[in-house]
């Protein structure tokens, strides 16, 4: 039913390089996102996960240019390559370039937005707002764009004349995601879309999205803490530790075959409904402040597998091979235990990956 | 899978036992109905029914877990605020050990709040910013008399704080906004086990919490429960969560407890059509096991005015809505199977279910549903025993 695998055909639509946003507070200078390198195929949905303050939502908003003082992008380069248009340099975009940018070829489901529609509009009002200020189309196809729109995400047409405060949470947030794709994206980013919602209302919202991007081939970054959503909706999850992506994997060997030990803890962390009720472990201490990350490893301390390296040198996000299946897929993870001499040469060997494997429990 | 799970080591049946020298303390909610009304209900038609003939009940001894889920805005933080004193219901009762605990005496005031401790949603909210976090161990140390000096104090303090897994020197004279959340809410732990509470009512204490420190604040309300004697009502939207501690569980819907029962027999077995809508609902963390089948949207629009509520509440989105669901309240009838039994962690589930609380079948997995009528000719489903509440 799902399209695991399919997600790498198509291409690189957004490259981020050496991206790093910083906080300039009080205290000094919070790096929230420090050096980090991601790649978002065509129609893909990438996951991006991790604890409050790991930066995840900084990263977005910084992909959308909507980093605002006193956070600033103070290094790397964000590529943008849209469906039949020339690669773009989001970091260089000013004015014009960055409108049409953004809602035509990138846009934004915020965080809690489900609650940031305008109160005393009408729903297809605010919908007119966002499709003629971005694309300027006429009156009369609009109102047909917007029930083609409404119908995409399983809303009535009716919808549009109503206020937001007639619709259920769930309405309102699908209300949303139906205006960030009406000029048709090559990417939308949803910011915690599922978080604050019913259960039900979830998993409506989580089959909303995915079949968005099997009708419309758009890419989706879901950002969510909750990983269970991550399992149902991802094809490939990067998590995010402490302002740096320390594993980025096809999401079967995230949770599977997990390779940090911050990924191997936090997967470990979930509780599980049915089979077998056993103790589950967090994970000791807290995670580190912006304003001093530690030197090495930025989990060291909290790493029961550590290295005496892992407190000095930095490991870099590296090519291993992931098991998943029969298949070895490219997986990046950050960790001294797994080296990039385990990257993986030859596809077909399954041993390629087996002298990292011994670090799995 | 490569997490490890280790099986409880410590939590044992046994450990719960020595805590009968406790004498045994009742918390009860004794069909309690509230509703809120005012200008801001208006769109309602004048008023919101919160809580609706709500019967509940806490023991101290053997302590208990009692599980309470439900959708946001089915009652849960009403329950416990009126559970906690701070809210008085318009009808029925909240005792604590017979008493009505909206008419004590000033001793007898003094008594429950020492036994009924609670730990909130929102650890940003409950601290004052302008005092150092420690505040409320010190403050709890000062209002029940519990150490002689400072030196005492501060030993009992950081008694607690290891109770808790803090480390005194991370968190004493603290400010609330130079610590994380799992601190604060770990903190709001570390008061509860100095207080040494019969009753701790956690109202939504992990859904501001990180995965990773969620766990943790799970296993230490566990611990409480076996190593202190501590019994809690977890109140929880969290299906998951809900598992994970076991105990009873009250399901929860539109102020009314729909369902009830073992957490493995309302869990694995849901009786009640919205049961089934909520676990059916509930993403499994692997991504092998991802929904096939599609959910058709039960929602509602919002801002109609209060249904008339002689009715099952849930009519309009249960799939095997009959007649008489939309003219009677359905009452309380059992579900017929094998009970589950415990569902300690590192049990195994065999043991049958204790029998059927005086209070009326709190114990016993119990719906509130005309499916589960044996007169219902058209049932669908397994008919049981009545047991009317």
């Amino acid at each position: 039913m799902t399209s695991l695998g399919a997600a790498t055909t198509g291409g690189t639509l957004l490259s981020v390089r050496h991206l790093t946003v910083e906080y300039a507070t009080v205290r000094g200078n919070a790096r929230a996102v420090d050096d980090v390198s991601l790649d978002v195929n065509r129609a893909e949905i990438l996951g991006i996960a991790g604890e409050s303050g790991c930066g995840k939502t900084t990263l977005t908003s910084a992909i959308l240019r909507l980093t605002r003082p006193p956070g600033r992008v103070t290094a790397g380069s964000i590529r943008l390559f849209p469906k039949g248009g020339a690669p773009v340099e989001l970091l260089g975009a000013k004015g014009e370039e960055l409108r049409s940018v953004r809602w035509r070829h990138v846009a934004y489901v915020p965080q809690g937005s489900m609650n940031s529609l305008n109160p005393v509009m009408r729903v297809g009002e605010q919908f007119e707002d966002a499709i003629t200020h971005h694309d300027g189309q006429t009156a009369r196809k609009l109102d047909e764009r917007i029930a083609y729109l409404l119908d995409l995400v399983g809303l009535g047409a009716h919808v549009a004349r109503m206020y937001p405060h007639e619709l259920s949470g769930g309405m309102r947030q699908r209300a949303i995601i139906a205006m960030a794709i009406a000029l048709d994206p090559d990417l939308v980013i949803a910011d915690e879309p599922t978080t604050a919602l019913d259960v039900n209302v979830q998993r409506v919202i989580i089959q909303t999205l995915r079949d968005l991007r099997d009708r419309l081939g758009m890419s989706l970054v879901v950002v969510t803490h909750d990983m269970a959503v991550h399992a149902q909706l991802a094809d490939r999850v990067a998590v995010m530790y402490a302002g740096k992506i320390v594993e980025d994997a096809e999401v079967r060997a995230i949770f599977h075959h997990p390779r940090h030990p911050y990924v191997r803890r936090l997967i470990g962390a979930i509780p599980r409904v049915g089979g077998g009720r056993f103790r589950l472990d967090g994970i000791d201490g807290a995670a580190p402040s912006p304003l001093a990350w530690p030197a090495g490893c930025r989990f060291h301390a909290r790493c029961a597998d550590a290295l005496p390296e892992c407190s000095t040198v930095m490991p870099l996000l590296v090519a291993t091979g992931a098991p998943v299946g029969q298949q070895l897929t490219r997986s990046m993870v950050a960790c001294h235990l797994h080296p990039a001499e385990a990257i993986a040469t030859d596809v077909s060997g399954l041993e390629v990956a087996a002298p990292s494997q011994k670090e799995d429990r | 899978m490569t997490s490890t799970p280790t099986r409880a080591s410590t939590a044992s049946p046994a450990d719960a036992e020595t805590h009968g020298t406790r004498p045994a303390r009742h918390l009860r909610m004794e069909s309690v109905t509230h509703a809120f009304r005012g200008a801001a209900y208006r769109h309602l038609g004048g008023e919101l029914v919160a809580v609706d003939d709500v019967s509940m009940s806490l023991a101290s001894n053997p302590p208990q877990i009692v599980t309470l889920v439900g959708e946001s805005g089915s009652g849960k933080s009403t329950v416990a605020r009126m559970l906690l004193g701070l809210l008085k219901p318009a009808q029925g009762r909240v005792t604590f050990d017979g008493d009505d605990i909206y008419q004590l005496s000033s001793q007898g005031r003094s008594s429950y709040r020492r036994a009924v401790q609670g730990v909130f949603q929102d650890p940003y909210g409950i601290f004052n910013p302008f005092f150092r976090a420690d505040r409320v161990l010190w403050k709890a140390i000062d209002r029940f008399g519990m150490a002689r000096n400072r030196a005492d104090a501060l030993a009992v303090i950081e008694q607690s704080l290891a109770a808790v897994q803090l480390r005194p020197a991370d968190v004493l004279g603290r400010y609330p906004h130079q610590l994380s959340g799992g601190q604060r809410q770990r903190i709001m732990l570390a008061r509860a086990h100095l207080l040494q509470p019969a009753f701790i009512v956690a109202d939504e204490p992990v859904s501001m919490l990180d995965a990773a420190v969620r766990v943790h604040f799970l296993n230490i309300l566990l611990d409480f429960r076996t190593q202190y004697g501590m019994s809690t009502l977890f109140i929880t939207h969290d299906l998951s969560n809900a598992f994970y501690v076991g105990g009873q569980l009250l399901v929860m819907s539109r102020g009314r407890i729909v369902e009830r029962g073992g957490t493995d027999d309302v869990m694995m077995r849901p009786a009640h059509p919205y049961t089934q809508l909520l676990l059916a609902s509930l993403p499994s963390s692997d991504p092998d096991v991802r929904w096939t089948d599609r959910m058709t949207d039960t929602e509602q629009t919002t801002a109609k005015p209060s249904p008339e509520r002689t009715r099952c509440l849930f009519a309009e989105r249960c799939p095997h809505v009959m007649d008489r669901c939309w003219h009677e309240v359905p009452p309380t009838y059992a579900v017929q199977g094998e009970p589950s039994g415990d569902t300690e962690i590192g049990t195994s589930p065999v043991r049958p279910a204790p029998s059927a609380d005086v209070t009326g079948g709190e114990q016993g997995h119990a719906v509130a549903c005309f499916l589960y009528d044996p007169a219902e000719r058209n049932s669908p489903l397994p008919v049981a025993r009545t047991s009317k509440t």
